[in-house]
């Protein structure tokens, strides 16, 4: 059982340092620092901020991030970077990619169950979020060759021309994360878009932020490419504005805005007419929190012709 | 000297205008709401004129919100009461049944289609009319077919649809959102373009005929007021609206925070690329249809055209010859190939892009056809070396103007086609079908067409990318819009 | 006249052809409404730019010196018609034509080079050529030797038109592409390209032996090759569609055709002609339905 894990169930800060005095284990833990993840890296935040994640009675867990305002527009940056090369990737290979997640994500149960339980999680609960969200990533990876045969068509027009539509990705999409379930939140909202050959800017749970930030770790590990998925904590009530007016941003996911906030990031996404997905996910284990038709909340249909002749 | 060739020959085609005896114009018409023409609130009416000749064709309702609530509660009252209980078969009937009405009085509102908007009658006959009549037929077949086209998902419809539409094709545009609206069992509120309304009412004299449940469909007249009105409307579903990005953008901002979805139809300024190894006399044929088709009133016109540089004096030449056999004028001649400028306001605007590209440096090129003495005409224009940084480029014209600019690599094509906030269509010609699927693929935009331009079908999904709009219309993609799924 | 650069052209210049491009434009030709006096001066026009042909194996001296006699008379009965073109006929009644049009400008056409196949030697050709030539005949319709042609032996095509075109003479020289056995308007526009950079005087679609004949499109494709070889060198190649254009509609769409492609220069007998036989009775029935507002029968009208 992992450190982190058995500082959760005990629930105290100051149970480390007890624990520290044991003669079985006497070297100073590591702690871990969270940062942002952006185009592959893992810098601090620009503005030098953060905030104190606490656990429900109240321990500091750790100094996390405040991402700006700046963080966000050099996320965006790297994500349209990313975007040509990730879309470009074959179906086959996105697939491959969502898999070697999910195996990732599968190797590491044990350091997000306790991130998860040090977040206030009971355990059945992180044990039940992770195998959701590995499982998530297994049903989306299924998906990548898939939904374009589903949602594509062969249009039977009248004059002498091959005519179909397809599927394609918008390009960058700005996702907020749920505040509940940090994991399974997170990777229900990014599988979706990612697996379209979207790139993205997450903001991840304000209540759970160190699950993304694990997550972001596991990514980096495996073969997505820099810059596809970026992940920011921070504050919604600071980075909503940004998030939904920056005019090099085609789409922005949301699952649990409130009235208020929904409408700000609707008028404020008119300033170059983006997307704004507003998903309506009550429970986050059934359904409708995985089916290819979230997929398709961020792909554009394109219509091509071509005559038919000699 | 370039050699080129002499169109103005002794043989000159006769006038051969359409017949308009048959027509039968009412000097006033009311709103459609209910089943019944009903008086505007106001008691208001406003001209709407031939903008050929700037004679008075008609009178319509000036509508305010008072006509807006009316109509809503009309098409809310036809919701519960009928349209939700009719059988999707017989919803999919009384839309057959509306596809061979029009079919039977096509000429009529061809006719009046011109009259009313300018078009040339070649165009309102044999595009216009018959896609309309297409796409009552093809979304008649949807209404009874819709889990078919969501699959594992319950399919039901959103209530009440507020639909507001542009005057570049009156009737086609009514006809794209109310097929599939309809089709998947809701009632609409249906606006006209303020200087194209006569069409719409005639079809809803054609709806009366149809037997349609009253209230399903209701349409009401007027200016932007009436279409904010709407808009804003609490008991309204759904906005589709297709017209300028810049309202579109009004009509998003209007929306936010309600729970109402929303469909938009909006701008253009699509690149048709021309590459060396393009059949290069379809290729001209297809840059004239791209932007001289309706005027150049046409939100997916081949606005821009990027020639490739080895081929560029050749495709100019040709095209400028092409250009010259265009005839503008009368809309209702048979022969005519360029219309009228649908308003006053509009050619005021063509105007004074066209100034602008010259005062840009941009090298204008028009053609030498006569111009009738009354109405309101523009001759098909072509702007020579223009640049990215133009705005003749960059803006939308939504008239018979095109900016040429020449390019030299596939690269150089894309990145130039894609540098533009809007994302609606795109065209690209060359022989080479690697080169076709690659250059395609790369174009930001919801409809390519490919060694053609300006192509039509009810099966084929039409609709933007970026800021050219939310959501398709069109195809099996179009019923997309107008369902809830669960 | 330009002399015809005598080398094959580069067709990495020549553009392909769409052929669902070239259908649409022809949609849009065949939607022009030609009415009254347009009408009137297109049917007169038509008239004047026959070639009026008869190519049957059952031809006789008599049958021929009728026709002559009709491309001199149209139709007595108006005044101001033009007199057809050129009378085309087959090698053996080259004499009977030019003799029973002497006195007229009605010129005389004869077919040479094997026609309808052109399945033999190139010096019996040239011998035909000559032939008809000597005895007559004004202008020389010859075939495209098209096996040749699809085993893309390009030089063996144009050198031969080069050296039937040599054997002309003074006559002109028409080269026949065989349109309907070309499969591809791409085939049709290297074929009209040959045929005009070895020296062609016109290019014509069709012997009217195999289907299909002379069609809007194919005409189209060919209109185009023409302009471009105007562009390119400044000399005017004439147009002949023959075959299947048995009425009057279909003729004025061709005329719509070439003036919306050639424009005025073309617009003449010296550069178009339609290769037909029924279509002058039609012509003249729709003249004289044009004077009078009545409809015509055939029977009327003399069938030569």
């Amino acid at each position: 059982m992992s450190k982190a894990r058995k500082i959760a169930k005990n629930d105290s800060l100051e149970l480390i340092s007890a624990a520290q005095n044991k003669a079985e284990d006497k070297r100073l833990e590591v702690l871990k620092t969270y940062k942002l993840y952006i185009g592959g890296a893992f810098p601090r935040t620009e503005s030098g901020r953060y905030w104190k994640l606490k656990t429900p009675a109240g321990k500091v867990i750790a100094n996390v991030s405040r991402a700006s305002r700046k963080d966000f527009r050099n996320a965006v940056v790297a994500a349209r970077r990313a975007f040509s090369g990730w879309a470009a990737k074959t179906a086959y290979n996105r697939g491959q990619i969502l898999y070697r997640m999910a195996e990732m994500l599968e190797g590491r149960r044990e350091q997000f169950i306790s991130e998860l339980v040090l977040q206030g999680s009971n355990e059945n609960e992180a044990v039940r979020e992770v195998n959701a969200a590995i499982d998530r990533l297994v049903y989306y990876a299924g998906w990548a060759d898939k939904y374009q045969q589903v949602f594509s068509a062969v249009n039977p027009v009248q004059s002498s021309h091959f005519n179909f539509s397809l599927p394609e990705p918008m390009g960058v999409v700005a996702v907020i994360a749920p505040e509940s379930h940090g994991l399974l939140g997170l990777v229900s909202c990014i599988a979706p878009v990612i697996v379209g050959g979207n790139s993205c800017v997450v903001l991840s749970s304000e209540k759970q932020p160190l699950s993304s930030i694990t997550f972001a770790e596991l990514m980096e590990s495996s073969d997505v490419p820099a810059g596809a998925i970026n992940i920011l904590t921070g504050f919604r009530e600071e980075l909503l504005e940004h998030f939904s007016s920056h005019m090099d941003v085609n789409a922005v996911v949301s699952s649990d805005l409130e009235s208020a906030e929904l409408k700000e990031v609707q008028s404020s996404a008119v300033s170059n007419l983006k997307r704004v997905i507003n998903l309506k996910i009550k429970d986050w284990f059934s359904d409708e929190a995985q089916n290819p038709y979230l997929i398709m909340e961020t792909q554009e249909i394109k219509t091509t012709w071509h005559p038919i002749g000699l | 000297m370039e050699r080129r060739i002499e169109f103005n020959t002794s043989w000159q085609y006769s006038p051969a205008p359409e017949s308009t005896d048959h027509i039968v114009l009412s000097k006033r018409y009311d709103n459609f709401i209910g089943g019944a023409f009903v008086p505007p609130a106001s008691g208001k009416y406003f001209d709407t004129i031939n903008p050929a000749t700037e004679e008075k064709l008609s009178e319509v309702a000036l509508s305010d919100e008072a006509d807006v609530n009316r109509a809503v509660e009309s098409a809310r009252e036809a919701f519960n009461r009928y349209w939700s209980k009719c059988l999707p078969a017989e919803r999919g009937k009384y839309l057959y049944r509306i596809a061979r009405l029009i079919q039977e009085r096509a000429r009529e509102f061809a006719v009046i289609e011109s009259l009313d908007g300018g078009k040339p009658i070649r165009e309102s006959r044999t595009v216009d009319i018959p896609l309309v009549a297409a796409h009552f037929f093809y979304y008649a077949g949807w209404a009874d077919k819709l889990e078919y086209a969501f699959p594992n998902r319950r399919v039901s419809p959103l209530g009440v649809a507020g639909q507001i539409i542009p005057w570049n094709f009156p009737l086609l545009m009514a006809a794209w959102k109310i097929a599939p609206a309809l089709a998947c069992g809701n009632t609409v509120v249906l606006k006209p373009a303020e200087t194209t309304p006569l069409t719409a009412l005639k079809l809803a004299e054609l709806i009366q005929e149809a037997d349609l449940p009253p209230g399903v469909v209701n349409i009401i007249t007027g200016a932007g007021e009436t279409g904010q009105a709407l808009v804003r409307h609490p008991d309204v579903d759904k906005i589709a609206f297709t017209g300028s990005t810049e309202v579109g953008r009004i009509i998003q901002k209007e929306l936010a925070g309600t729970n109402k979805k929303y469909t938009l139809e909006l701008g253009g300024k699509a690149a048709n690329i021309i590459f060396e190894d393009a059949a290069l006399d379809q290729a001209v044929e297809g840059i004239i249809n791209g932007i001289f088709f309706n005027q150049g009133h046409v939100c997916c016109a081949g606005s821009r055209l990027f020639v490739q540089e080895s081929v560029a004096d050749t495709v100019i030449r040709k095209l400028k010859d092409r250009m010259e056999s265009l005839i503008v004028g009368n809309p209702l001649d048979k022969n005519t190939d360029i219309g009228a400028i649908n308003s006053r306001q509009q050619l005021d605007t063509i105007n004074s892009y066209i100034e602008i590209g010259q005062k840009e440096g941009a090298e204008l090129y028009q053609t030498s056809c006569p111009l009738p003495e009354r109405g309101y005409w523009c001759r098909p224009t072509l702007f020579l070396n223009a640049s990215q940084s133009h705005r003749i480029v960059q803006e939308e014209i939504f008239g018979p103007v095109l900016a040429v600019q020449t390019f030299r690599t596939a690269e150089e094509a894309i990145e130039k086609a894609n540098n533009t906030p809007y994302g609606l269509s795109g065209g690209v010609w060359s022989d080479k079908g690697a080169k076709v699927f690659k250059i395609t693929s790369k174009i930001r935009s919801g409809v390519v067409w490919a060694n053609t331009y300006n192509k039509f079908d009810p099966t084929a999904p039409f609709g933007g990318y970026k800021e050219s709009g939310v959501g398709r219309e069109g195809g099996l993609h179009g019923l997309l819009p107008y369902v809830n799924l669960a | 006249m330009a002399a015809a650069t005598q080398t094959l052209p580069d067709f990495r210049y020549s553009p392909v052809v769409d052929q669902v491009g070239v259908a649409d434009r022809i949609a849009r030709v065949t939607a022009r409404s030609i009415k009254k006096e347009s009408k009137i001066e297109a049917l007169k026009l038509a008239l004047s730019m026959l070639d009026l042909t008869t190519l049957d194996a059952k031809d006789t001296a008599g049958k021929v010196r009728q026709l002559c006699y009709k491309a001199r008379h149209l139709h007595d009965d108006l005044p101001d018609l033009p007199t057809v073109a050129a009378v085309c006929v087959y090698p053996n009644m080259v004499s009977v034509a030019k003799k029973a049009l002497e006195g007229s400008t009605v010129k005389v056409a004869s077919v040479a080079t094997a026609f309808p196949t052109g399945m033999t030697s190139l010096d019996i050709k040239l011998e035909e050529t000559r032939r008809v030539v000597s005895e007559g005949a004004d202008e020389v319709d010859m075939v495209i030797s098209r096996g040749r042609f699809f085993a893309g032996d390009y030089n063996y095509v144009f050198d031969e038109i080069a050296a039937v075109k040599e054997a002309c003479g003074q006559a002109h020289l028409k080269v026949i592409l065989e349109t309907g056995e070309l499969e591809t308007y791409d085939n049709v526009r290297r074929a009209s390209e040959i045929a005009m950079y070895a020296g062609a005087d016109f290019i014509k679609t069709s012997t009217g032996k195999v289907k299909p004949a002379a069609t809007l499109e194919v005409t189209l494709v060919m209109l185009e090759a023409i302009r471009d070889y105007y562009y390119q060198t400044g000399r005017m190649v004439g147009m002949k569609p023959a075959g299947g254009i048995s009425n009057a509609k279909l003729a004025i769409q061709y005329l719509v055709l070439l003036k919306e492609t050639l424009g005025e220069a073309w617009m003449t007998p010296q550069y178009f002609r339609f290769g037909a036989s029924s279509l002058a009775n039609d012509l003249l029935m729709q003249i004289v339905k044009q004077k009078t507002g009545i409809y015509q029968s055939i029977d009327y009208f003399s069938k030569d």
